[in-house]
């Protein structure tokens, strides 16, 4: 218990008064990290539960855990598989030669230790950068800072491609952080998703370096598309040309950002968050209503000139971020609605708008992360008219 | 039937006058502070935008436009250079009907909107909508679908934007942001939702 008891000591310098008092968010930070949090409620009415602020947000990353380490896995599987016929170069790959590890794809540890050598560097940027602008808000404006901004920063270095440039992974997290999230006041109090916002801003500045057919994989002359683009282009029955199928897809053996290729590890993300009931169900239902009920609209339209009409529901589900974004972000609860039936019409439209953005706008074949941008947008609004036909309803029946 | 269906989707989402265009800045800031006043400006400028763009058609086709006078026998006549005008004082007695029509029949509403339904007829959306309608040379249908869905486009934004701006009640922001500095950051993100339909081909 030393450090309890150093940090029993040094507690007083930061309470009001004492001598580091504006420092008190950092030290409040670094001691909710480690420890339980102290405060309690103190006054009544007191309903018993261990869920506060700190166990949903860890929950959260626990949850992604599986797509982190299939991630992993996956980075550097592609890479390996390129470097079977591109020449290795760069820092990581002398890094990889110098441990002895070797560049065979059919080693699933070589590939996540190649893995590492993409992510760690993207993560550490992320946590840094993110962090120093959380801190500065917090000790000026005298909030803590909490395991929010964790989430924040691993679904944010999750969604990247593996071949971002540092800086602009900097700058994303950035305007995330103060944008996105610390001018309206901090954690639960902005109207967007911040890692999110900062991606999407990312998106709109640097089209180059965040969209094309060359950046999943970060080796030079190495050119794969996502299975979306593939779609968009040469329409989904084309896709066993490229070498993806159904499962693969599925799995996650495909190109793609960070975290975001295997539809599996991120449901199997979604149950743990669904069991802890984190995540709300009603949103889950909604995103996938909307997205299955469009998609076979869309199926059953048809269309001659463009590819993607066909694309049925079960391919949409595992390509791109969907399945990202449906454990993890659709189900965030400060930007999604807050009333029961407006979760349902909550999830369907971002679930509508996914399939819309893929399919009608060839300007964006990946639709996830705009479109829940979009549903953000409209969450209040859901609320408000939910809110509005509840008071109807009752007034007719107490009339 | 099918160019006027997506020249309304392209009028209300991707060319959306007020987050794609950044037209109407001035209300659609002031008065996006509670979502039932939003409804009944963006409703109003919807009815604004519906009657005079079309009616501006009518007028830039039969009297305005080179030739347009040849009923009259005027052959050579441009009147172009009467279009700003025209369309402007169009746009201000059609303002002024509906200003008449809401104190009469929803007081309540007109109340809420004071001067900005005056200020409607200097709402550069509604401007806008005809201008564009000259620009790209549409006929009477089109200028018809045109104004009712760029309207529409414009209600729909403002009223998101009281939506999420009722919420921002809720939040915690720093003194020198608050009011128009927090509303302009917000436009901004929104405008950045709305991006996801640029691109979109019709």
């Amino acid at each position: 218990m030393g450090l309890r008891n150093f940090f029993d000591r040094i507690e007083p310098q930061f309470l009001k008064g004492g001598k580091y008092e504006k420092f008190f968010p950092v030290y409040e930070m670094v001691e909710s990290f480690l420890y339980t949090p102290k405060t309690v409620t103190t006054v009544a009415p007191h309903a018993r539960s261990y869920v506060d602020m700190k166990r949903i947000m860890t929950y959260v990353v626990i949850a992604t855990i599986p797509a982190i380490l299939f991630g992993l896995y996956n980075v550097g599987y592609q890479v390996n598989t390129a470097y079977q016929t591109f020449e290795p170069s760069g820092w990581r790959a002398g890094l990889i030669d110098l441990l002895g590890i070797g560049f065979n794809p059919a080693n699933p540890v070589g590939n996540i230790l190649h893995g590492l050598t993409y992510f760690l560097p993207i993560y550490l940027t992320t946590l840094i950068v993110g962090g120093i602008f959380e801190v500065i808000f917090a000790t000026v404006r005298g909030h803590e800072v909490n395991e929010g901004f964790l989430v924040t920063s691993m679904l944010y270095a999750l969604i990247m491609p593996p071949s971002a440039p540092l800086w602009q992974v900097a700058l994303g997290i950035a305007f995330g952080v103060v944008i996105g999230k610390e001018v309206f006041g901090g954690t639960g109090k902005n109207f967007l998703n911040p890692a999110l916002t900062g991606r999407a801003f990312l998106y709109f500045a640097y089209p180059a370096q965040m969209s094309g057919d060359t950046i999943w994989t970060p080796v030079d002359g190495f050119s794969g598309a996502t299975a979306l683009s593939v779609g968009a282009s040469n329409g989904f029955e084309e896709l066993g040309a490229y070498g993806i199928d159904w499962m693969s897809a599925f799995l996650g053996t495909i190109q793609g950002s960070i975290g975001e290729t295997s539809a599996l590890a991120c449901f199997i993300g979604l149950g743990f968050l669904l069991i802890t009931k984190i995540a709300n169900w009603r949103l889950i239902v909604g995103c996938l209503g909307g997205m299955i009920g469009f998609s076979l609209l869309l199926n059953f339209i048809g269309s001659e000139t463009n590819p993607m009409f066909a694309m049925p529901w079960y391919w949409h589900l595992v390509t791109g971020g969907y399945a990202f974004g449906l454990a993890f972000m659709v189900t965030e609860p400060v930007s999604a609605s807050h009333t029961n039936a407006g979760r349902y019409i909550y999830g369907a439209l971002i679930g509508f708008m996914v399939v819309m953005i893929r399919v009608i706008n060839p300007a964006f074949p990946e639709g996830m992360m705009l479109a829940i941008l979009f549903g953000n947008v409209f969450a209040p609004l859901i609320d408000y008219f939910v809110v509005q036909a509840n008071i109807k309803r009752r007034a007719k029946r107490n009339a | 039937m099918e160019e006027l269906l997506s020249l309304a989707v392209k009028a209300v989402f991707v060319e959306n006058l007020a987050l794609s265009f950044f037209l109407g800045m001035c209300t659609f800031i002031a008065v996006s502070k509670k979502i039932a006043t939003a409804i009944g400006l963006g409703i109003s400028v919807m009815i604004v935008q519906a009657l005079t763009v079309p009616v501006n058609n009518l007028i830039l086709t039969y009297l305005l436009a080179p030739g347009a006078l040849a009923w009259a026998g005027f052959e050579n006549v441009d009147l172009t250079f009467l279009g700003l005008i025209s369309y402007i004082g169009v746009i201000a007695a059609l303002v002024q009907i509906l200003e008449m029509v809401l104190d009469k029949y929803f007081p309540p509403l007109y109340n809420a909107l004071g001067v900005f339904l005056p200020l409607i007829t200097v709402n550069c959306a509604i401007m806008g909508g005809s201008l564009f309608m000259v620009e790209r040379d549409y006929n009477f249908a089109e200028a018809a679908t045109y104004g009712v869905s760029s309207g529409f486009g414009w209600a729909l934004a403002i009223v998101a934007m009281a939506g999420v701006r009722e919420k921002l009640k809720y939040s915690d922001i720093p003194d020198g942001l608050q009011g128009l500095g927090i509303t302009f950051i917000t436009a901004g993100l929104m405008a950045m939702a709305f991006m996801s339909f640029s691109g979109v081909k019709l």
